[in-house]
């Protein structure tokens, strides 16, 4: 039974004053900056009286595309904190060569790159992946929001308190310095007795109720929801990545939420799960994360993928080439994923049959990845297009993914990872492909859906110099990489002897700042294109003249999203309409039916970051009650059975006129 | 404002939730489902075998048939129930179980086998 | 072709949208199911662990040594017939004989509550005998596997007593039929999910 001190109180558990890391400058710092910030950010919402409208409009919204918008908010905020990470490991293995220790000292450093990666995957690219999917797939598919709307906004509150707790970890206590996947025995409570571990813990458990309760949401809606008329082959592509990439999160995160719970398990109760002794064996615990993280990075590129199905049609002008081959490929993607996972641990002595399976696998699932490729390559072909923003992004993506696919095929080779597993070439290939895949394909959905979300597009020419550090950034930043993996460079290290490496490190940080350039250009971006928004107004809905339904809506489009429900007979229904001379409905509007507003989603989160709180500190009076709350107002909020309202034929009719108008006087 | 009553989201002509429940398939699932529990217990209770494996793999394979029979007879899934994905989740479901059990199980011995060499008896016992 | 469509001039004879409201299937059996699923990926998960360490004694005590099969027997068997008294409470439902359907599931809750009682029991036997979790990995893949089973099975126990006292208030409209549904996948799954435990766990485990 793990020993707890003396000193543990039985309000407090064993938080106390020391946990404010007051002797860590650059914490001090930092915690001086966000204070002032969130300071200047609260006290203005309350100046402009703005909490009334953002208690009803947006926090207790149901609706999809507010919650959409909201997760992308919360991605893009986390995007800074985790590349601020990203920029302070750059500047330190810039630096510490020989004498020079640089200014971050390991029980630093490794809090560093460990919240790096929790942040990066967790809390930047899955928050901004479900919000797109989110946003878009209901307007796709021609419905009206998700299959659960209360379970919609209650899994982005709980996304929220994960974020929520290990940004704490910042100020109160410290943060898990295991990497980002943790790993026993150094991740048991032996080696790891402090807060950091139970933060990481707490924190992914409770973003992960809300990560697998919106891929079940997402998926009923897909299959449920659709218009009639769209049969599953005539769903947009990127729905159809929305619908795998759903199923993986169902079937994944079960396996996360075991491997976390049986390490709590071990910290908490004393078992003996993954411990060195007792009969334990914390290759189990690798065993089981991978289940889940290999399936994870295929949840975090198949929107990605499906993105780009949406871009290259649009911005090319050329229908999609080879639909039902990018479909079989999702598909094969989806459940191949499920077949590779030991390649994350080769070299732990699983032996050569076992290896040699997992190495084949791997190599198949880069084919149908491939197959895609040459679809949207066929499909630029003699098209005519057109390098707005999100082409460019895609093309960067072609370049550099495929680079990164290929280091991943070549890792995929037993006998070669034995050389370069934990080096810097891995580090190398997996940004390659998730910055390559994953962010460049968020930008390139950002750009492309943000005038349907907003009304006005996006700078482009702020747009286009965000892409151009970030492409130039990247390469200049990890290529690097891949020649210091290959000299034999290990991972995580905060500190090098040999002085001949060090160039490669300050180009890599002179690539970090390129790209926080890019970074810098995009959040300038969207103060210039706000400020610009009349020039950048979007009129007609339709501002790329693009091919799918969620087009057909006016930009924003109104909370009901269609006044009337389409009827489909093609794929890309939205250019089949234009194609045969469709006009808009002026009459004969009806009251539509839809979802009321929440206030249990926000509640629920909030106790639920009580809880986590409560039981990393080991406050148990305080985790009990709040554990007996949330199961109090969840068995109340089931009590309420008027969970919907009707809006009348009137409003619908006016709501419509006023878009005829607009389009009238734009024409 | 719609009363708790009438709260079915208007889908007044939507299929009585609970019409696939029958006598029928609830007693005969119950009787087959009582033998396929009650055999397994016999077999290890009494020693019916003089092998455990035999033993372990008969009992596992019964386990499967009164599965498959609480499934059918009890869960009522079939080829029609929502459309086919009722069915369809389950067999995915089913497939991914099996490649996480069995894959595991197979990756961990060798794991065992090859990084913890010792006889079966250590084993049981290190502390 | 739905009938409530909309032919404008210019439409080339294509309806493009339905001018009667469009009702969208229910989705939430669907859900649930789905739901249970990722349940089923948690059960595997645990019966994966158990499978790798269920042999790792630690010099301790073995299920041999420990698993009362009698006991595990009379478990079992409160367990089935919960199933079954469930299902007699759907067929009450259906023939909307609400004071049958309200009896028969509080049946099925004792039945539980019963299998509740009988495995803490059991585990505080266990633990009072020196064969607790912190024992070995084997008790601790053991008490983890059947302990969040158990801790299923009381969530349903909670969950039937709430949707009692709902259908109390408000009968069987639709959302109450549609939730008396979703427990009855659950209830089910948690039976399916004992089979693979007194099997695999119990039955297999006082194997030499």
């Amino acid at each position: 039974m793990p020993d707890h001190p003396v000193t543990d109180s039985l309000l407090f558990g064993r938080l106390s004053w020391d946990a404010i890391p007051y002797h860590e400058p650059i914490l001090v710092v930092t915690f001086i900056g966000v204070a002032l910030a969130a300071a200047a950010v609260l006290g203005a919402i309350t100046y402009f009286r703005l909490w009334g409208y953002l208690w009803r409009e947006w926090f207790t919204s149901i609706d999809h595309k507010k919650i959409g918008i909201m997760y992308v908010v919360l991605g893009l905020i986390m995007l800074l904190r985790g590349f601020a990470d990203a920029l302070m490991m750059r500047s330190q293995q810039a630096i510490a060569f020989g004498e020079s220790a640089g200014y971050l000292p390991p029980h630093h450093y490794d809090q560093i790159f460990t919240a790096h990666g929790v942040i990066m995957i967790f809390f930047m690219a899955m928050p901004l992946v479900t919000g797109l999917m989110n946003y878009v797939v209901p307007l796709q598919i021609g419905a009206r929001d998700v299959a659960f709307p209360f379970l919609n906004n209650f899994s982005f509150w709980m996304t929220v308190v994960g974020a929520v707790l290990v940004m704490l970890s910042l100020f109160v206590g410290e943060f898990a310095r295991t990497g980002w996947l943790a790993y026993p025995p150094l991740s048991g409570i032996l080696n790891s007795p402090d807060v950091g571990v139970d933060y990481y813990i707490w924190a992914l458990q409770i973003a992960g109720v809300g990560t697998l309760l919106s891929g079940v949401n997402l998926l009923v809606t897909i299959v449920k929801m659709r218009a009639p008329g769209m049969s599953m082959m005539r769903m947009p592509i990127f729905t159809w990545t929305a619908l795998c990439t759903n199923v993986l999160i169902v079937v994944s995160f079960p396996v996360l939420t075991v491997a976390l719970a049986l390490l709590a398990l071990d910290r908490y109760l004393g078992m003996n799960f993954f411990t060195a002794d007792g009969g334990g064996n914390a290759m189990m615990y690798v065993n089981l994360i991978w289940i889940w993280g290999h399936p994870e990075v295929y949840i975090l590129v198949l929107p990605a993928f499906g993105i780009f199905s949406e871009v290259v049609p649009t911005f090319c002008r050329k229908r999609l080439f080879g639909y039902a081959s990018m479909v079989y490929a999702t598909v094969v993607i989806t459940v191949l994923s499920y077949l590779v996972w030991l390649h994350h641990f080769f070299t732990m002595g699983s032996g050569a049959s076992v290896n040699s399976f997992f190495g084949i696998t791997t190599m198949i699932i880069s084919i149908p990845t491939g197959a895609k490729v040459f679809n949207w390559l066929f499909t630029m072909f003699r098209g005519r297009i057109r390098f707005e923003v999100p082409m460019l992004w895609t093309v960067g993506f072609m370049v550099t993914f495929v680079i990164g696919g290929m280091t991943g095929v070549l890792l995929a080779v037993p006998p070669a990872d034995f050389a370069l597993h934990n080096s810097l070439f891995l580090i190398a290939h997996f940004h390659n492909v998730i910055i390559g895949g994953v962010v460049f394909g968020l930008f390139a959905g950002i750009t492309y859906w943000f005038p349907k979300a907003f009304g006005y597009r996006l700078d482009s020419y702020w747009g286009k110099w965000s892409f151009w550090l970030w492409l130039t950034g990247f390469y200049l930043a990890f290529m690097p990489l891949y020649v210091l993996g290959l000299l034999g460079v290990t991972r995580r290290m905060n500190h090098f002897d040999d002085p001949s490496l060090q160039i490669w490190f300050q180009l890599a940080a002179l690539g970090a700042l390129l790209i926080a350039g890019g970074i810098a250009c995009f959040l300038i971006q969207l103060y210039v294109s706000f400020k610009r928004r009349e020039e950048l107004r979007d009129h007609t809905g339709d501002p790329w003249n693009a091919r799918t339904l969620e087009w057909s809506t006016s930009s924003p489009p109104p909370a009901y999203n269609y006044a009337f429900t389409p009827l489909v007979h093609d794929r890309d229904a939205w250019w089949q309409m234009k194609q045969l001379g469709y006009t808009r409905p002026q009459g004969g509007f009806i009251p539509i039916h839809m979802p009321a507003n929440t206030w249990a989603g926000i509640v629920l989160a909030g106790i639920s970051l009580v809880m986590g709180f409560a039981l990393i500190w080991h406050m148990w009076p305080l985790a009990i009650l709040s554990f007996i709350a949330v199961i109090g107002v969840a068995i109340f909020h089931t009590f309420n059975y008027n969970r919907d309202y009707y809006v009348p034929a009137d409003d619908v009719a006016r709501c419509e006129a006023d878009r005829t108008r607009l389009l009238a006087s734009h024409a | 404002m719609s009363h708790p009553a009438t709260a079915n989201n208007g889908h007044d002509h939507e299929e009585d939730p609970l019409a696939h429940a029958s006598l029928h398939s609830y007693l005969l699932g119950f009787a087959l489902a009582a033998i396929l529990t009650a055999v397994p217990f016999f077999i290890v209770m009494a020693n019916v075998f003089s092998s455990s494996r035999v033993t372990g793999l008969v009992i596992l394979a019964i386990a499967i048939v009164q599965i498959v029979v609480h499934v059918i007879y009890f869960l009522h899934v079939d080829f029609q129930s929502e459309g086919g994905w009722n069915l369809l989740s389950i067999v995915f479901t089913l497939v991914l179980v099996v490649i996480a059990l069995s894959g595991s199980i197979w990756i961990m011995y060798h794991l065992d086998h090859n990084m913890m060499p010792m006889s079966l008896h250590d084993m049981r016992n290190i502390p | 072709m739905p009938e409530h469509t909309a032919t404008l001039p210019g439409d080339a004879g294509r309806q493009f949208y339905l001018t009667e409201a469009h009702h969208t299937k229910n989705g939430t059996l669907l859900g649930f199911w789905v739901y249970v699923m990722s349940d089923c990926l948690i059960f595997a998960c645990l019966f994966a662990t158990y499978g790798v360490l269920g042999r790792n004694y630690n010099g301790g005590p073995t299920g041999a040594d420990l698993f009362d099969l009698p006991l595990v027997a009379l478990n079992t068997s409160l367990l089935l017939l919960s199933s079954i008294t469930y299902g007699f409470a759907l067929l009450q439902g259906r023939k909307g004989r609400v004071g049958s359907l309200l009896g028969w599931l509080a049946v099925t809750g004792l039945l539980g509550a019963g299998f509740l009682g009988l495995e803490i029991y059991e585990f505080t036997h266990l633990i009072a005998e020196g064969a607790g979790p912190q024992r070995s990995a084997f008790l601790s893949a053991f008490f983890t596997l059947v302990g969040t089973h158990g801790l299923h099975v009381t969530f349903g126990i909670v969950w039937l007593v709430v949707l009692m006292v709902q259908i109390g208030m408000h009968g069987l409209i639709i959302p109450n039929k549609r939730r008396l549904m979703c427990l009855s996948m659950f209830w089910h799954f948690l039976d399916v999910v004992w089979i693979g435990v007194f099997t695999v766990v119990y039955l297999m485990g006082v194997l030499p």
